[in-house]
């Protein structure tokens, strides 16, 4: 029973740790199906901004959404490190724009920092966590309100 | 048992089953001496209550097995048909598909006994003038009944004549010769094993001469519950008999010493059958057996043929997801080819470009011909869904108390499968419609001099690349005066606009949402979700509907469904830059246009056309974007149909006519009505389709 809640305790959760600006963010490795460059994105008239369009995923017509646009940011610019993460979520897929894309961290549950529904504000809607990985701060996405209207 | 893996099988066949007995009791009540009929239900009923058994479904097994009883005494002519009688029969085949809609979704039948309506049907049985009574135990009964007008059954036997030869042969030798019938247990469910242990049982003591039916049908279960045999063996009959009562699910054995028949008699065996197969419980008689007895040996052979072709189902169950992953190989394919044909393009006009061309045209013939057999594949007959119609609008006739008629053709037009699954709500919908509001009731017909009968039909009938499904009634029509009152009551429109509106405009406010005229709400229909909901079902199944009718004569509900959804022939169009798509399906014509003739009518923009108005619509300014063509260059327009109406789409360039891959853009983009989906092109990029019916 001891080892059973200790091993609780002690889960281990990986992120991929992306740049947006000068912040860093981390995606549950467990939605990513993918990550490839940047390409041409077909644009989609009549919806929201930071549905950028869609693009062409070896035959599948996956939607792109810049993180950047969802969280009030400036507009992208794109550089030879921008980079598209796609999601599949029940088999339905979608991309997320990134500036780049840093590296995969391991973190313990324990380690995180719950940010509580108060202390969300703008930008931080859509953040469920902190991460420490080192010096630097890892802001966690809720990737359910991220992808919610 | 693990009878898990069978589960979607049995609920297939079920389904199947229930289906022919809703079709074959609806006959039955028009008919009820029809004996084929009847022997269908029999037969279905049968095949049901031993599914559900194997299955362990108890309770689905003791009501198929309750209305298998009363067809059963149907049969035999103890019981009529009657109304109250289908009434129970119908409510039995309601509790079936309960019974299979929760096994579907909990793998379990649920504990609902349906008590009442076994009562009732045991009732039924036992209303058949008391000369036998049944009670429920009846598996118990009917083995000691049959065996007492069973004895006689081995009589029946055949004689070839080396089987003759057979006995003389045995009786020289002091062998005794029996005949013997033997009953299997009603609930048996491997018959022809329990027949082969028969055999072995017996072999062990004598030797098997001749059998009724013949082995090869034994062997195959093509009996019902008893076989008769002609045996010899040394042993006493008593043994003999006794050995094969011993092998279980054996109800009962009877038999007597067998006189070998004069030659004369076996050739005219008419005058002993008749008797008896009037003494013989039908309910135990091989069908088949009736013209055998009658009949000469050698007309019986083709017969029973013709039987086995008919059970003997030449098809093969696959699953959609095995067709749809073929369905996207094409696809694939389809998209390769375009991409080889966009590079080829480059190389035309070189001698090595001529060779590549005509390679290309002959693979393109080749994924045109695969994707049309797949389509194929696909496509089902709308018969799955429209069978069970009649059916439904005969309870309306119980219930809404108007009589009136279904009469359906084109039922086996085909379409795609996955249209076909959605199709039939709709429809039901369309057709409920039709028998609430449209026809009148039974008084108000006699009284304007129509047939007191009402007459609804459905016509399904291929029109191009489109399936169109007509719902028609000679009912009252729509009173377009009082779905104006209606309209103007609902806040739909003010009196003026309600005035000025043409009839057509009026009447298609039906198909608005929450719009319902209905002066009751009924259990029928009413609830003012009809029309929208269908309207919006055939929409997103890329079809239209529309309806037409006169006051007092009846209205007619047209639906037109395109035959496949995944590929379509597409105008490539570029707007601003931008490649674009438009189904060529609603395409009428394409039109250069001088900017001087646009003229402006109600600040809207409209063309004249070969004496028509057609309205402008500015794709750049729907698409937002910025066309790339000068204001006083000649505008290219794609003129486009929808129903009666006409418009013109303004693009800047055309591409080209080119078969497409629909694809889906997933559930994160909430796309506009106006983009019905995406497609690769060859060179990979995206182009999206533009739905042309959505934006005039």
């Amino acid at each position: 029973m001891a080892y059973e809640i200790s091993t609780q305790v002690n889960e281990i959760i990986q992120y991929v740790v992306v740049r947006i600006g000068e912040e860093q963010y981390g995606i549950d490795i467990k939605y990513i199906d993918n990550i490839v460059r940047m390409q041409s994105i077909t644009r989609v008239p009549k919806v929201p901004a930071h549905l950028k369009g869609v693009i062409n995923l070896r035959g599948e017509v996956i939607p792109v959404m810049s993180l950047r646009i969802k969280m009030d940011m400036d507009e992208d610019e794109i550089t030879k490190d921008t980079r598209i993460i796609i999601l599949k979520i029940n088999h339905d897929g979608i991309g997320l724009m990134v500036d780049s894309v840093k590296e995969v961290v391991s973190l313990n549950v324990a380690e995180i920092e719950k940010v509580s529904f108060e202390n969300r504000d703008e930008r931080n809607a859509f953040v469920q966590g902190i991460g420490k990985q080192g010096d630097s701060l890892i802001s966690l996405l809720d990737i359910n309100a991220v992808l919610q209207e | 048992m693990d009878v898990s893996q069978y589960l979607d099988i049995f609920l297939d066949e079920t389904k199947e089953h229930l289906q022919n007995l809703n079709t074959q009791i609806l006959a039955l009540e028009q008919d009820s001496e029809n004996m084929d009929t009847i022997n269908e239900i029999f037969r279905a009923a049968h095949s049901l209550k031993g599914m559900a058994g194997t299955m362990g479904y108890k309770r689905m097994q003791t009501l198929t097995h309750d209305m298998e009883n009363v067809f059963s005494e149907v049969r035999t002519g103890s019981i009529k048909v009657n109304a109250p009688m289908i009434d129970t029969l119908f409510q039995c085949l309601d509790a079936l598909e309960d019974y299979l809609a929760y096994i579907q979704e909990n793998a379990d039948e649920g504990d609902n006994d349906n008590e009442p309506l076994i009562k009732e049907l045991n009732r039924i049985l036992n209303s058949k003038g008391g000369e036998e009574e049944k009670a429920d135990s009846q598996t118990e009964e009917t083995p000691a009944k049959e065996a007492a007008t069973l004895t006689t059954h081995w009589m029946n036997v055949e004689c070839k004549p080396e089987d003759r030869q057979h006995i003389k042969e045995a009786m020289e030798k002091g062998k005794n010769i029996y005949g013997m019938t033997v009953i299997v247990q009603e609930a048996c469910l491997l018959k022809a094993a329990r027949a082969f242990l028969v055999f072995k049982a017996i072999e062990e003591l004598g030797e098997v001469i001749s059998t009724q039916p013949s082995a090869q049908d034994i062997e195959d279960e093509r009996f019902e519950l008893d076989f008769s045999l002609i045996v010899s063996s040394e042993h006493q009959l008593d043994e003999v008999l006794g050995a094969v009562k011993k092998v279980s699910e054996i109800a009962d054995a009877v038999g007597d010493i067998y006189v070998l028949e004069e030659e004369s008699k076996t050739e005219e065996p008419e005058a002993v059958v008749p008797t008896v197969t009037q003494t013989m419980q039908p309910e135990v008689l091989n069908k088949a057996e009736k013209p055998q007895t009658v009949e000469k040996p050698a007309v019986k052979q083709p017969e029973k043929k013709t039987a086995a072709k008919q059970q003997m189902n030449r098809t093969v169950r696959v699953d959609i997801e095995k067709l749809d992953v073929l369905m996207n190989l094409v696809s694939e394919l389809i998209i390769a080819k375009n991409s080889l044909v966009s590079s080829a393009t480059g190389a035309a006009g070189t001698e090595q470009g001529t060779g590549f061309n005509e390679q290309i045209e002959y693979l393109e013939s080749v994924t045109t011909n695969l994707h049309e057999s797949v389509m194929k594949v696909r496509m089902v007959p709308i018969e799955s869904v429209v069978n069970k119609f009649p059916r439904m609008i005969r309870d309306l006739t119980k219930k809404l108390n108007k009589q009136m008629e279904l009469y359906m053709t084109g039922e086996e037009t085909e379409l795609d499968r996955t249209v076909v699954d959605e199709i039939g709500d709709p429809l039901m919908h369309l057709l409920r419609n039709s028998a609430d509001h449209g026809l009148e009731s039974t008084e108000t017909r006699i009284a304007r001099g129509k047939s007191p009968v009402g007459s609804i039909f459905l016509d399904a009938y291929q029109d191009g690349n489109n399936v169109v499904i007509e719902v028609r009634d000679d009912g009252n029509g729509i009173d377009a005066d009082a779905v104006r009152m209606k309209a103007v009551e609902r806040e739909f429109m003010t009196e003026e606009q309600a005035a000025a509106a043409s009839d057509e405009d009026i009447i298609s406010l039906l198909f608005e949402p929450g719009f319902s005229t209905a002066k009751q709400v009924s259990d029928v229909s009413g609830r003012g979700v009809g029309l929208d909901v269908v309207k919006s079902k055939i929409e997103s199944l890329s079809g239209e509907v529309e309806v037409k009718t006169k006051l007092g004569e009846g209205s007619t509900f047209i639906i037109r469904l395109p035959l496949t959804l995944a590929i379509i022939q597409a105008l490539m169009v570029v707007v601003g830059g931008e490649k674009y798509a438009i189904s060529l399906g609603g395409i009428q014509t394409i039109e250069d246009v001088d900017p001087k003739e646009v003229k402006t009518v109600q600040s809207k923009e409209v063309i004249h056309l070969r004496g028509s108005v057609i309205p402008l619509i500015r794709l750049d300014e729907v698409l937002d974007i910025e066309s790339k063509r000068e204001p006083d260059e000649n505008m290219v327009v794609v003129i486009v149909k929808k129903g009666d109406k006409l418009a013109g789409l303004v693009i800047d360039e055309l591409i080209g006519q080119q078969e497409i891959v629909i694809k889906s853009m997933g559930k994160y983009i909430n796309k506009c009505k106006f983009i019905s989906g995406a497609t690769i092109l060859g060179d990979g990029e995206i182009a999206l389709i533009l739905d042309a019916n959505a934006l005039i």
